[in-house]
């Protein structure tokens, strides 16, 4: 079993500040409104610590890192 | 004082999405976090060097328990209740994921309190409070704080979707339980 | 066969059946518990909110769910502004629908009911009230009514249960969804009104009864909405597999000649007339081709009206309809409806249909909710259906009513 993180969004809480798409550009874009665009599937081993940084850094707690086991 | 000055500046810079060529948003609640915990070292320094200071008898009860002390009793109880309110905000905000926003925020609100407590504490019990370089640093201080303040009050929401989500809400709202 | 079970009895011109009425010509439910459950998985039948999800397999997720505080949501809230089904099954078939929701209360070990009918929908609320009113003292201690508010997605899931909760309509994010943590907290079965009248029936008669009628492989009725250029518009009991040709047909066939078809409301898809006619109306066979019954209305667009233009009209409906708490959505929604009036208003360009289409894939799936979705895949049927229309569309707007 290898376990995966995803990323999630709360669109809802999601008030477009725009911080995750600075710190993490590789899997976060912004829209034409300045909302997040979350690439899909798990997140890249080199790129967790920085994913953890910008879900810590979201001043509304929008994101989050989610384990998804799937088998090898 | 100046470092929590530069502090809530930037607390208002953050909430008003602050940006700039050269000054990427992600900047300002990271240079905000770092200088607030830096703050709060000086601000312990400060504590125990006073408590430890032979000429003003301050016991530690003094640091915790507002208007406790004998020396100034006023000037200093109010730079413990600075100093409770900050460390709250400081500790609520290191906790942030397991209280939840809502919590999280209104404590912080109280970051607004804090200030002019702080401030008016270093003039009542300061040894330096009258020299010249004193004063200017705090107007420096106050004037600072005080554009930021009125400048975000000025300011409509910096999220595009405040007005219209309220308009939708008011146009759906009904008391439960007909 | 006449196809009417849902609607057989007194005539539906004739008002609500009364609660004595109802007894005498249909007795009382004989199946129970886990026999009910199993006997609803056995008959198919899937949920006429839209969704079109299995009931069976819903009630029995929420069996092992409920620890004796369940809610049982009635959701006749009836947003799509095209259906008048839930309408008329409660103003004049009341009882079947209290029926399922009391059966469904006592299996699931729900410790309260709550009926959720749109407040502008005032005949149906009254019928509901009234027929409440003539229920056993055991029945309506646990029920209560509850006014949808006059928007789209008050009679989504979420919002139900928020609105219910709290006062306010408004979709909340998922997880947790409904069926594990929905009103006050508890498991929540929500089920449309149609589909709890089926239940009432299946707990009578059985699921082998219910799979004895159905055309083309399909079991069971269902209640449509034929609207549009038919000559008399209205609701339709028909067999399951029914194709929409012979349910025009029996609506007296075409007014005018018609070009496309809405499938499923405006949360639906816009097909080529051709393709449509011989489309059976059963959930399982359309989705089988990538379709969906939804809430069952059937629009027939008349070949006079401009596709395009009812298009954009819809599409702004659907996105003043938004609850403004996604960004993707609000703002997603708006610019989309506007290219899309600009192409109605002003003649096709390239650069509104390239928006369209890029703005299509950015807003899919970015919002709390599924409004987005949905307005997504009515356009894109539109582009599909309308191609030719949207490719060289005039500088006009037809001030068509709605």
């Amino acid at each position: 079993m290898k376990t995966e993180t995803h990323m999630t969004i709360d669109r809802i809480k999601c008030d477009g500040h725009g911080l995750c798409a600075e710190l993490l550009p590789e899997l976060i874009r912004l829209d034409d409104w300045g909302y997040p665009i979350i690439a899909q599937g798990p997140i890249p081993e080199r790129l967790t610590p920085l994913a953890q940084r910008a879900v810590a850094t979201c001043p509304v707690l929008a994101l989050a890192l989610r384990p998804k086991s799937r088998p090898k | 004082m100046i470092l929590l000055s530069a502090v809530v500046v930037l607390g208002v810079l953050s909430s008003l999405r602050f940006q700039s060529a050269g000054w990427p948003r992600f900047l300002t609640p990271a240079l905000h976090r770092n200088l607030a915990l830096m703050m709060l070292v000086f601000l312990t320094l400060h504590i125990v060097t006073a408590v430890v200071d032979p000429f003003t008898h301050l016991g530690w009860l003094a640091a915790f328990i507002p208007f406790s002390s004998y020396y100034r009793t006023l000037w200093l109880g109010l730079g413990t209740i600075a100093f409770e309110l900050l460390a709250a905000i400081v500790v609520t905000s290191l906790l942030r994921n397991a209280i939840g926003q809502a919590a999280w925020r209104l404590i912080h609100w109280l970051a607004y309190a804090s200030w002019p407590v702080a401030v008016i504490h270093g003039f009542g019990t300061g040894t330096d409070a009258r020299s010249a370089w004193f004063v200017a640093l705090s107007i420096g201080c106050i004037v600072s704080v005080t554009i930021a303040i009125v400048y975000r009050l000025l300011q409509p929401p910096a999220d595009p979707l405040a007005s219209a989500r309220g308009e939708f809400r008011a146009g759906i709202s009904r008391r439960p339980n007909q | 066969m006449s196809g009417l079970r849902l609607l057989a009895g007194p005539d539906v011109g004739a008002g609500a059946e009364g609660y004595a009425d109802h007894v005498r010509r249909l007795g009382q439910p004989t199946l129970a518990g886990r026999a009910l459950i199993e006997a609803l998985v056995r008959s198919g039948l899937t949920g006429r909110g839209g969704a079109s999800f299995p009931a069976g397999l819903k009630w029995r997720a929420l069996a092992s769910a409920s620890k004796g505080s369940a809610v049982i949501v009635v959701n006749g809230a009836e947003g799509e502004p095209q259906s008048h089904k839930d309408r008329l099954l409660m103003t004049k078939r009341p009882h079947l629908i209290l029926d399922g929701a009391f059966l469904a209360a006592r299996t699931l070990r729900a410790a309260s009911v709550v009926v959720y009918v749109g407040e502008e929908h005032r005949a149906a609320y009254a019928a509901m009230e009234r027929a409440l009113r003539e229920r056993h003292e055991a029945e309506r201690r646990i029920t209560r009514m509850a006014a949808a508010p006059h928007r789209y997605v008050a009679g989504e899931s979420t919002a139900a249960v928020h609105l219910i909760d709290a006062g306010i309509a408004t979709p909340t994010t998922t997880p947790p969804h409904p069926r594990e943590r929905g009103v006050a907290a508890a498991p929540t079965l929500m089920q449309n009104v149609e589909t709890l009248g089926h239940i009432a029936l299946i707990a009578r008669y059985g699921d082998a009864w219910y799979r004895s009628v159905g055309r083309r492989g399909a079991a069971g009725t269902l209640l449509v909405t034929i609207a549009g250029g038919v000559a008399k518009p209205g609701v339709l009991e028909i067999e399951a597999g029914t194709t929409i040709a012979e349910a025009v047909a029996m609506r007296g066939g075409l007014s005018e000649p018609a070009c496309a078809v809405l499938l499923g409301g405006y949360f639906g898809n816009w097909l080529p007339a051709a393709k449509a006619w011989d489309l059976p109306l059963d959930a399982e066979a359309l989705r089988a081709g990538g379709l969906g019954l939804g809430c069952g209305v059937v629009g027939v667009q008349p070949a006079s009206r401009c596709g395009v233009c009812d298009t954009a009209r819809i599409m702004r409906y659907l996105a003043e309809e938004s609850s403004a708490q996604c960004g993707p959505c609000f703002f997603g929604l708006r610019a989309l409806s506007d290219a899309c009036s600009r192409v109605a208003e002003r003649g096709t360009n390239r650069d509104d249909m390239a928006r369209l289409k890029r703005w299509a894939a950015e807003v899919e799936g970015r919002g709390a909710c599924k409004h987005p979705d949905g307005l997504v895949m009515f356009l894109r049927s539109a582009l599909s259906t309308f191609s030719d229309e949207f490719a060289s569309h005039p500088a006009h707007w037809r001030q068509q009513p709605a």
